[in-house]
């Protein structure tokens, strides 16, 4: 290889490392803001690095698994109550008053985004359901316990919603 | 050892040579994408939790997946230009940019509409959305860079320097949604380990993928031919080729 050529390709290796220091550096710095959600462990106990809780009256999201069986909803609107747990054991109760996406359902993932109240409940104002990476036709599903039932909703919550 | 390809970076072989190779990228992408959107769209079971929702991935997965393998394609062109400073491969990226920037493109509105009915939103400011935007901005600021200058040779440089630098964003957008918590879900082709995915989804889902990277060396072939006959309008071979197709 000329000198030249052999400068060319030291610069362009250079400005290929410096570019990925600076951009490991940043986003090593930026980490956790990176995170979309809080999981219902920080906001209980804080997170696990700098131990920053989420403060009463602050807009946050939340994102973890519908708890099965916490779910209370109001029959004549379209309030909902339900607590979103994750795999560390931390728990927070989310209240919403309008429609839930189609996906959403007891042991589903979920993303809220609202107002923490009070220590560990949230007044969200969105919640988008998360899914996972599996797919799988229906059948199997069914022969591996997992299926999927649709929320209804009678007239008086569908007219009252809006 | 590489001196065999220099004689490749002959703008009038390359030109052949990507005259002979079209036909068949084309035919293979044609049918490739052609195979794998029937079989997925149509016999493919549908999902458990999505029901037929969930097909859209058989064009979003394969945009997606490809607007990183053509930002990679372009970069290493640019690469290879700014470092041999061979002119064709100059070319070749200046060719794949809007290529790769409408593929970007028709990820981010695939996944917005794929979002609106499953997630309940169009969009989220979370990593792996985020860094895909930021692609498309890359490849648009690598087009704009090209087009701004008058002399190429240096509008290449200034191209392929940006080009360069992006390469970054690809291990981001990649690991986005493992490195943070993001709406996105993780990765359902995995390369070490089994995929999460049945066979009968899986094989037209990457029937489609491989289709798309086709495409996208199609019309790349198309454009670099263009791109080398306006770089070299004043050479004899491109003027007795004019001559040839009855054009002044």
């Amino acid at each position: 290889m000329n000198p030249r050529r052999k400068k060319r390709l030291t610069l362009a290796v250079a400005l290929i490392g410096g570019v990925a220091a600076i951009a490991s550096l940043l986003l090593y710095a930026l980490n956790s803001n990176l995170n979309l959600f809080f999981t219902p462990t920080e906001i209980v106990q804080g997170k696990k690095d700098t131990g920053v809780m989420p403060e009463i009256g602050q807009r946050i999201r939340v994102g973890g698994m519908v708890t099965v069986g916490s779910m209370v909803r109001d029959p004549n609107s379209l309030h909902v109550e339900f607590a979103v747990h994750d795999a560390a054991g931390g728990e927070v109760i989310v209240t919403y008053d309008d429609l839930l996406p189609d996906l959403f359902r007891e042991g589903q993932g979920i993303v809220a985004q609202g107002v923490l109240i009070e220590p560990g409940k949230l007044e969200a104002t969105e919640v988008l359901a998360k899914h996972d990476e599996n797919y799988m036709p229906p059948e199997v599903a069914e022969a591996m316990g997992q299926s999927h039932e649709k929320l209804d909703y009678n007239e008086e919550q569908k007219s009252g919603g809006y | 050892m590489w001196k065999w390809l220099h004689s490749y970076a002959d703008p009038e072989r390359a030109y052949k040579l990507s005259g002979t190779l079209l036909p068949w990228f084309a035919m293979l992408a044609i049918s490739m994408i052609g195979i794998g959107t029937v079989w997925g769209l149509v016999f493919a079971p549908t999902d458990y939790q999505q029901g037929d929702s969930y097909r859209i991935i058989f064009i979003h997965v394969p945009a997606a997946s490809m607007s990183m393998a053509a930002y990679m394609a372009m970069a290493t062109s640019s690469f290879i230009g700014l470092v041999w400073q061979i002119k064709s491969a100059d070319w070749a990226a200046a060719a794949i940019a809007p290529i790769g920037a409408v593929v970007t493109f028709i990820a981010l509105v695939t996944g917005a509409t794929w979002g609106k009915p499953m997630w309940g939103t169009w969009w989220v400011w979370d990593a792996r959305l985020t860094s895909e935007l930021v692609l498309l901005f890359l490849y648009l600021g690598v087009i704009s860079l090209y087009a701004s200058f008058e002399d190429k040779v240096l509008a290449a440089r200034a191209a392929g320097i940006l080009a360069i630098v992006g390469v970054i964003n690809i291990p981001i957008i990649k690991y986005s949604v493992d490195w943070w918590s993001s709406l996105h879900q993780p990765s359902t082709i995995k390369i070490t380990e089994e995929s999460s995915m049945p066979t009968e989804m899986l094989y037209p889902l990457l029937i489609n993928i491989m289709g798309f990277g086709v495409m996208i060396g199609a019309i790349t072939l198309v454009r670099f031919r263009s791109e080398i006959l306006a770089r070299n309008g004043m050479r004899p071979w491109v003027r007795e080729l004019a001559k040839a197709e009855g054009v002044k």
